[in-house]
C-alpha cells in the first residue's frame, strides 16, 4: 500500500465502525425500569444478601436522592433518565456452572467473537477468567489452583456469601458512598462484580482476570470490583469491557477499589473497549467509573489503562498513598475517534512520608472527538519528601478533534518535588519527513510514530494485555498503526 | 440580603455617562449573584470571605491633595493616581493622549467595556457601576514613544472601596512601553479594584509592567483585558513584591494573524501574603505565538496560584503556545497550586506547558557555603538566579532598578550584575 496517503488514512478513520457490534440472543432476568426503594429490596433479596448490605444499599440511596450530577467535566452528552433504566438484568440459567462444558453455548460463542475463548485462555495463557455477563459472574477458572494458595477469586455475591467479614469490613473503606454521584449510585444498585484476596505474603501466580461485558439494550451495568492485597502479597488483576451495538446510550458506573496493605503490590489494568457510538456519533456507552486504590506502608499500586470505547468517558484511577514510602504509578492510553469525548486522568494524593507517583497521559484524538486530561496531584503537609512526575502528551489527528489538559497541582509540603510536563501537537512533518526519506511509506511512517507514542505505557502492560491493547489501537485507528 | 448586596448598598452609580447598556447590565448580574465562593472553579484556591464581610465607605474625592508619593524615575512620563482618583499629569509629547476620565468625550467614553466580560465577573460590574474615575490613554498613529509612562496607584485610605479604569489605545504602528507601580502607604482594610482593557491596533507595540509592593492589611483584585489585531506585540510582566492579598486576572484575545504575546510573572511573598494570578489567553486567529512564565519563592506562611489557561479556538492553526510554571518553596507552611491548562480544537499547532514546585538547589547551597558564605546569603543568591530570568524580560531600566531596590530592603538581597 505504498500510495496510501494521509487523506485516506483520514477517510478510513472516518468510516470506522465498531468491530464488537453484535448482540447476544440470551434470555435474560430483567426487572422493571426505574429506581426506587422497592428496586433495591428486590435486587438486594435477588440475590439473596444478608441485611447489612440491604442497609448499606439504601443508605447510599438516601445520600444519591440528596446529590445532583456533577457538570464540571469537558463533556457534553444527554444526561441518563435514571428512572428509565432496568437496574439488573441477569442471564436466566443462573444456577452454577459445575463445568466449562455445562455453559451456554452461546454465551461461548459471545466470548468467543470477544477472541478471549475461555478455552484458548485456559490452555494458552493459564489465566484465571471470571467472565462477567451482564452483572452475573458466569464462569470461573483456575479456582482450584488458586484455593490451593489461599486467593480468594469470585464472583461479588459469592463473596459476600462465604466471605461476609472481608467484604464487611473493605467495602465503602476507599471509595464511600458519599463519594460522588454515580458512586453512590452504584453502591445503591451494584448489581455484580468481582471480589478478590490475595493472602499474607502470596504472590499470585496468574494474572487474574475479569471480562465485563453489557449486553442487554437498555440496562445500566453496575459494576463493583474489591481487590485486597494483605501483607506482602502481589496480584496482577486485569480488567477487560466490550458492549454490542446499540442505539439509546447506556450508562456504566462502576466503582473498583484496591487496599495494598503493608508492603503489598497490586497492578491493575485495564482494556476499555466499550461501544463508542456509531460514526454519527448515535448510541454507546457512557462510562462513568470511580477507581481508586489504598496503599498502605512500603506498597504499590499501579493502573494501566488503554481506552478506546465509550462514547462518554469520565474516570480517574487514583492512589491515595497514605502509607510511607508508598507509590502509585498511572499510565494510561486513550483514543477518541467520531465522536467520542474522554474526559480521563488521574489524582495522586500523598499523605505519608517518601511517597511517590507517576503518571503518564497519551491521548490520540481523531475525528470530531474531544480528550481531555484532568489530573490531581496533592501533596498534604505530612507528605514529606514526596515525589511526583507527570507526563500527558496529546496527538492530534484531525483538524476538528480536540484536545485538552486541566492538570491540578496542590503542594502543602516545601521538600517536595513535583514535576508536570505536557504537550499537544499533531505527528510532525519533520518526523514524517525523516520516515520517508529513509524509505518507508508515510502509512508506515504515521504507525511507527504512533507507536512509539505509545510505548511507554503499553510496556508496561502485561504480555497478554499487551497484544489485545495493540489489536484495540490498531482496530482504533486502523491503517494509522502499523 | 446577600453579602455582595450588603457590600454594594455603600456605593452610588458612577457619575462618568459610561455606556448606558454597560451599566445596566453591569446592575442586573450584580443584583442576581453574590461574591464567588470556591466552588466556583476560577475562585477554588482564593477566599473572598474576608474581604466579602468588610463594611467600605466610597472613597472621597483626593484630586485636591498636594502629595507627591515616591517615582520611579524622573525622566518618566507620570500619571499619579491616589485612591482611585486621578492626582497629577505630568506633561505630554507629541503624539500622546492622557485624560482623566472625567475629561473624556462621549467618542472616547463608549470605548470603554468594549471587550470586557461582565457574565460572571462581578468584579468588572462592580468596577464598571462605582469607578469615580480612571484614564484614558491614547498612544498616536506611528507614535514610538521614547519616555516611558509610568503610573503610580497610590492608596492612602482606610476601610474604602478604590475602584479605578485604565483605557490604552494603541493606534497601529505605535510603540509604547507602560509601568504601573501599586503602593499602599498607610492603607488599612482597604480593596483596589484597578481594571484595564487595552486594544492593541495592526502592528503596535504595547508592553505593560506591573510591579506591586503594597503595604498592610488591603485587597487588591485587578484585571486586564487586551484586544490583539493582525501583526501586533503585547507584554506584560507582573512582579508581586508584596501584598496581603493579590489576585491578577490577564486576558488576552488575538485576534489578527502573526501576533505575539508574553506573559511573564515572579512573585515573592512571605508572612500570610497570598498572590493569585489567573491567565486566559485566547487564540482565535492561526500563526501567532504566546509565551507564558511564571516564577516564585514561597517563604513562611505565603500562599501562590498560578492558573494558566491557553485556548486554541477552531481552524486557529500553526498556533505556537508555550506555558512555564516554576515554584520554590522555602518553608513547609508556604502553599502552592498551579493548574496550567490547556484547550485545543485545531491540529497544526505546537502547545506544551510544564510546571514543576520544589526546593532551593541544596548542591549549589552548599557549594556556596563552602567557599565561606554565609547560610543565608548562599539562600539569596540561589533564589536570585532562580527568578531572574523573569527580571530580564522587563525593558524598562528604571524599574528594574526600584525591583532590585525594593528586594535588598525587603530580603537582604544583594544584586550583582
Amino acid at each position: 500500500m505504498a500510495g496510501y496517503t494521509e487523506d485516506e488514512l483520514k477517510e478510513d478513520l472516518k468510516q470506522q465502525d465498531y468491530k464488537f457490534g453484535f448482540v447476544s440472543d440470551i434470555e435474560s432476568d430483567k426487572i422493571q425500569k426505574g429506581l426506587n426503594e422497592d428496586v433495591i429490596r428486590l435486587i438486594s433479596s435477588k440475590k439473596e444478601e444478608p441485611n447489612w448490605l440491604l442497609e448499606y444499599r439504601l443508605k447510599a440511596f438516601q445520600i444519591w436522592k440528596e446529590m445532583t450530577e456533577p457538570n464540571w467535566a469537558h463533556i457534553k452528552y444527554k444526561k441518563p433518565e435514571f428512572q428509565d433504566i432496568a437496574y439488573y438484568s441477569a442471564p436466566k440459567q443462573t444456577k452454577k456452572y459445575e463445568s466449562w462444558d455445562d455453559v451456554d453455548p452461546e454465551m461461548k460463542e459471545t466470548m468467543k467473537k470477544l477472541g478471549i475463548s475461555m478455552e484458548e485462555q485456559k490452555r494458552l495463557t493459564g489465566t484465571a477468567v471470571d467472565f462477567v455477563m451482564d452483572s452475573v459472574s458466569v464462569a470461573t477458572s483456575f479456582k482450584d489452583k488458586l484455593n490451593e494458595l489461599g486467593i480468594i477469586f469470585c464472583s461479588f455475591s459469592e463473596a459476600v456469601k462465604e466471605h461476609p467479614k472481608l467484604v464487611k469490613k473493605y467495602l465503602g473503606t476507599v471509595v464511600p458512598a458519599t463519594d460522588n454521584f454515580y458512586a453512590a449510585l452504584n453502591s445503591a444498585v451494584f448489581s455484580d462484580g468481582s471480589f478478590c484476596y490475595i493472602p499474607k505474603g502470596v504472590r499470585c501466580p496468574m494474572e487474574l482476570s475479569t471480562y465485563f461485558r453489557i449486553n442487554e439494550g437498555g440496562t445500566g451495568q453496575f459494576e463493583r470490583t474489591l481487590v485486597i492485597a494483605d501483607e506482602s502479597s502481589y496480584v496482577s488483576y486485569l480488567e477487560g469491557c466490550t458492549a454490542p451495538q446499540r442505539d439509546e446510550n447506556q450508562l456504566h458506573a462502576a466503582i473498583v477499589e484496591l487496599i495494598a496493605l503493608d508492603e503489598a503490590e497490586i497492578k491493575y489494568s485495564t482494556v476499555q473497549n466499550w461501544y463508542p457510538g456509531d460514526k454519527n456519533g448515535v448510541g454507546g456507552i457512557y462510562n462513568f467509573v470511580t477507581k481508586r486504590g489504598m496503599c498502605h506502608t512500603r506498597s504499590k499500586i499501579s493502573w494501566t489503562q488503554v481506552e478506546t470505547g465509550s462514547a462518554i468517558t469520565w474516570k480517574y484511577p487514583s492512589c491515595v498513598l497514605r502509607g510511607d514510602y508508598s507509590i502509585g504509578e498511572f499510565y494510561s492510553v486513550a483514543v477518541t475517534n467520531n465522536y467520542q469525548q474522554a474526559d480521563t486522568g488521574s489524582k495522586m494524593i500523598h499523605l505519608g512520608k517518601g511517597t511517590k507517583s507517576t503518571i503518564i497521559s497519551k491521548g490520540i484524538s481523531s475525528g470530531k472527538s474531544h480528550n481531555s486530561y484532568r489530573g490531581l496531584v496533592q501533596i498534604n503537609k505530612r507528605a514529606k519528601n514526596a515525589r511526583n512526575f507527570t507526563q500527558c502528551d496529546s496527538l492530534l489527528m484531525t483538524d476538528t478533534c480536540g484536545a485538552h489538559t486541566f492538570p491540578y497541582i496542590e503542594c502543602k509540603n516545601s521538600s517536595a518535588q513535583i514535576e508536570h510536563e505536557a504537550t499537544t501537537s499533531k505527528i510532525g512533518e519533520d518526523q514524517l519527513f525523516y520516515c520517508q526519506q529513509r524509505g518507508l511509506s508515510e502509512e508506515k511512517a504515521i504507525g511507527l510514530i504512533v507507536n512509539g507514542y505509545c510505548k511507554e505505557v503499553l510496556d508496561k502492560m502485561p504480555m497478554e494485555f499487551a497484544v489485545e491493547a495493540r489489536k484495540l489501537l490498531t482496530l482504533s485507528l486502523e491503517n494509522s498503526v502499523g | 440580603m446577600n453579602k455582595l448586596q450588603n457590600f454594594r448598598k455603600n456605593f452610588n452609580p458612577t457619575s462618568i455617562p459610561l455606556r448606558k447598556e454597560m451599566l445596566t447590565l453591569s446592575e442586573e448580574i450584580l443584583k442576581k449573584n453574590d461574591f464567588p465562593t470556591t466552588k466556583n472553579e476560577k475562585w477554588k484556591y482564593t477566599r473572598l470571605g474576608k474581604l466579602s464581610r468588610l463594611s467600605l465607605e466610597k472613597s472621597k474625592d483626593t484630586s485636591t491633595i498636594k502629595k507627591s508619593s515616591e517615582k520611579i524615575s524622573e525622566e518618566a512620563i507620570t500619571i499619579e493616581i491616589i485612591n482611585g482618583f486621578v492626582n497629577t499629569i505630568s506633561d505630554l509629547p507629541k503624539g500622546l493622549i492622557i485624560k482623566s476620565l472625567k475629561d473624556c468625550s462621549k467618542k472616547e467614553l463608549a470605548f470603554l467595556g468594549e471587550n470586557i466580560h461582565l457574565e460572571n465577573e462581578v468584579f468588572h460590574c462592580l468596577n464598571s457601576l462605582y469607578i469615580q474615575d480612571g484614564i484614558y490613554i491614547e498612544i498616536e498613529k506611528d507614535t514610538k514613544l521614547k519616555e516611558e509612562i509610568h503610573i503610580v496607584y497610590n492608596n492612602l485610605s482606610i476601610n474604602t472601596f478604590n475602584p479605578t479604569r485604565l483605557y490604552i489605545n494603541s493606534k497601529s504602528f505605535s510603540e509604547a512601553n507602560i509601568v504601573e507601580l501599586f503602593k499602599s502607604d498607610g492603607a488599612e482594610n482597604s480593596f483596589v479594584n484597578p481594571v484595564n482593557e487595552a486594544v492593541i491596533h495592526e502592528n503596535a507595540k504595547l508592553s505593560i509592567t506591573k510591579i506591586q509592593n503594597e503595604e498592610g492589611n488591603n485587597f487588591h483584585i485587578g484585571s486586564d483585558t487586551i484586544y490583539q489585531k493582525k501583526d501586533s506585540f503585547f507584554k506584560c510582566n507582573t512582579i508581586t513584591l508584596k501584598g496581603q492579598f493579590i489576585r491578577n486576572n490577564i486576558y488576552v484575545n488575538i485576534n489578527g494573524t502573526n501576533c505575539e504575546t508574553h506573559l511573564n510573572g515572579a512573585y515573592l511573598m512571605d508572612g500570610k501574603q497570598h498572590v493569585d494570578n489567573q491567565t486566559k489567553i485566547d487564540h482565535f486567529t492561526p500563526n501567532c505565538e504566546s509565551h507564558e512564565l511564571y516564577k516564585g519563592i514561597l517563604d513562611e506562611k505565603a500562599t501562590a496560584i498560578f492558573n494558566g489557561k491557553v485556548i486554541v479556538h477552531p481552524d486557529a492553526q500553526k498556533i505556537n503556545a508555550f506555558q512555564s510554571n516554576a515554584n520554590v518553596l522555602i518553608s513547609d507552611d508556604a502553599n502552592v497550586n498551579s493548574k496550567p491548562e490547556l484547550e485545543i480544537y485545531a491540529d497544526d499547532v505546537k502547545c506544551s506547558h510544564g510546571s514543576t514546585t520544589g526546593q532551593l538547589d541544596e548542591n549549589a547551597i552548599y557549594y556556596l557555603r563552602s567557599r565561606g558564605i554565609s547560610k543565608r546569603k548562599a539562600q539569596a543568591i540561589v533564589s536570585q538566579a532562580f527568578i531572574k530570568d523573569v527580571f530580564s524580560h522587563i525593558d524598562s531600566e528604571s524599574s528594574l532598578s526600584y525591583i532590585f531596590k525594593t528586594l535588598e530592603k525587603q530580603h537582604n538581597w544583594e544584586f550583582l550584575d
